[in-house]
């Protein structure tokens, strides 16, 4: 066992490194596209052309991706498209973190009532997957992306909380927590500046991933005409339009999807990465 | 065990519970039913509107209907459509086999190929393939999956007119779908057998099995991968959750006659009582399951009964 590890470790470096170069790579391109789109684009990628609808990929050198049913450039529209996905997988994100980590931090730490809070709203959110809670609050509160974001902060708030509360309950008689208490130290500088620098790395190893699975259920909730207003250029909703004139121009649905799978590829491959640095222990591994 | 068994249905009954409040409520915050129903019908009175509300039982408090709600739910009714008032139960039961025939046959797919791989995976871990796998299986991860349909439909029914891009018409119609959901799976999957196959290859029964001369592959495949099947069963039993909301969206690619194009068209139809009973029978199936699962480990590894 042990001379099988030793004699990967080397490839195993390489590899690890590579992983990093590549996501590294995927979400530098991204981020430069979408600092420059409005610069690249100042249309928005919403002009009409429809004398130009449905130009093939490469045979306009205006239109290097095609253009879509209304004669839109498609590769405006993916860029700015990124604009929505990176927005509602960050910010979902964030806000599911920031509740996360307090109402963990309390939960382990004090027990009691929150804890017992925490715990059983872990059970009801294994039992009902995000989509059908999205479907039911969507199809009657309506989408829309603030609507989406606090969607997603509410299904997933409790995984981060799950995952801090059980750090907590690890750390929380350990010397250093208990003669911080002895000394007199208030309880919120114990949770924010003793306990929660210990306990930071499998949470961003876990914010890495969740960004990248929110950016896949926006896609799908838009997709499925449930998400943000088909009006803005997001990469769902061109997938739906898309779904209409697969038969005649697969370059309106093949774009856009690629530009998820390579954004969530870029976030999964980091997160992969960061696994290995910062959770040794591997809690946050499926 | 008893308070283990005790604690667990304790605890799927609470879930029940807040799981169909929470639907019901969303489902109140719809506004006045009765109004929808009349919709294109011409006048309407204020009498008639009071009449449907009788009807619907929806001029008594919110609590009260949802404990109508549940006595029905206890003996199979779930209500009655807004389109025509068909039997919710009926829609649901008429649908439910189409859902459950594609999960069975995608968390199949998904064994078939995972297995091997993660077991391939294991055994020459930190070497090239396992390096190879875990990349596949990171673009698996990546992969939205109503994407994933459309690009096998472009692939192989447009482009080479081999499969029927929608339906579910005979054995050829399954194939794409439980595809997707195979492949989709199969990224968690790999990952989860070659995690629990490390641990078991380390086990000095697989080191007595090597030493008595045993093949390798009857060592993996008979003597490892038997001992791993209880981790494993457990593992995939608990994914059903996600496989289900996967499907739902799968479903809308491929037109496939199940619950989550039954809900769509209720979305889309407001036909809110059918989206109630079709969000409520998946979340039952999905705790009943998650239910089965860990009474069944809790009966085989007696370490699992801890709340």
């Amino acid at each position: 066992m042990t001379t099988q590890s030793l004699s990967g470790n080397n490839q195993f470096q390489k590899f690890k490194n590579l992983e990093f170069i590549l996501g590294a790579l995927l979400l530098g391109s991204i981020s430069l596209a979408v600092l420059f789109s409005s610069w690249l684009f100042p249309d928005g990628g919403t002009q009409i052309n429809l004398a130009m609808r449905l130009t093939a990929p490469m045979t306009e050198l205006a239109y290097p991706l095609g253009t879509d049913p209304l004669g839109r450039d498609i590769l405006a529209r993916v860029i700015i498209g990124s604009e929505i996905s990176l927005k509602v997988g960050i910010y979902s994100s964030l806000g599911a973190v920031a509740v996360g980590i307090i109402m963990g931090l309390i939960s382990g730490y004090y027990g009691g009532f929150i804890d017992a809070l925490v715990m059983r709203f872990a059970d009801v959110q294994l039992a009902l997957p995000f989509i059908l809670l999205a479907i039911t609050f969507i199809a009657v509160i309506g989408g829309g992306l603030t609507n989406m974001i606090i969607l997603l902060v509410i299904s997933q708030w409790v995984q981060y909380a799950r995952l801090v509360r059980g750090s907590v309950l690890a750390l929380k008689d350990r010397e250093f927590i208990l003669s911080a208490k002895a000394i007199g130290v208030k309880d919120i500088r114990i949770l924010f500046q003793h306990l929660l620098p210990n306990l930071i790395g499998p949470v961003i190893v876990l914010v890495t991933l969740n960004v990248a699975n929110n950016i896949l259920l926006e896609s799908s909730l838009t997709f499925l005409g449930l998400g943000v207003d088909p009006t803005i250029p997001s990469w769902g909703g061109m997938l739906a339009e898309g779904r209409t004139y697969l038969q005649t121009a697969w370059w309106v649905s093949v774009f856009p999807g690629l530009a998820i799978l390579l954004t969530v590829l870029g976030l999964n491959l980091l997160g992969d990465w960061l696994r290995d640095t910062l959770d040794p222990t591997g809690k946050t591994s499926v | 065990m008893a308070r283990f068994l005790l604690y667990r249905i304790f605890q799927a009954f609470f879930v029940i519970i807040a799981v169909t409040l929470i639907v019901s409520f969303a489902i109140r915050l719809t506004g006045d039913p009765a109004l929808m129903l009349s919709q294109g019908a011409g006048s309407v009175t204020e009498e008639d509107l009071a009449n449907i509300r009788e009807a619907l039982g929806l001029n008594q408090p919110f609590l009260a209907q949802y404990m109508d709600f549940l006595k029905g739910l206890l003996v199979g009714d779930l209500g009655k459509s807004f389109m025509g008032g068909i039997s919710v139960t009926e829609l649901v039961a008429r649908a439910l086999p189409a859902t459950l025939a594609l999960a069975f046959t995608s968390l199949i797919v998904s064994i078939v190929i995972s297995i091997p791989l993660g077991i391939k995976a294991a055994t020459s871990r930190g070497r090239w393939p396992d390096q190879v796998i875990r990349i596949l299986s990171l673009v698996g991860l990546s992969f939205p999956n109503f994407w994933l349909a459309i690009m096998l439909v472009l692939l192989f029914s447009i482009t080479m007119s081999w499969l029927p891009p929608s339906g579910m018409e005979g054995f050829e119609s399954f194939i794409m779908p439980a595809a997707t959901m195979g492949i989709i799976l199969t990224a968690t999957n790999v990952r989860l057998v070659r995690t629990t196959m490390l641990e078991t290859l380390n086990a000095q029964f697989v080191m007595v099995a090597r030493a008595k001369g045993l093949s390798e592959n009857v060592v993996l495949y008979k003597h490892a991968l038997r001992n791993c099947s209880i981790p494993l069963i457990t593992y995939f039993g608990l994914q059903f959750g996600g496989l289900l909301g996967g499907i739902v969206v799968i479903e809308r690619v491929f037109n496939w006659p199940g619950l989550g194009t039954l809900a769509f068209d209720a979305v889309a139809a407001r036909d809110y009582p059918v989206l109630q009973g079709v969000i409520t029978v998946l979340s039952l199936l999905i705790i009943s399951i998650n239910l089965i699962v860990d009474i069944a480990y809790g009966l085989v590894d007696p370490r699992m009964r801890k709340g």
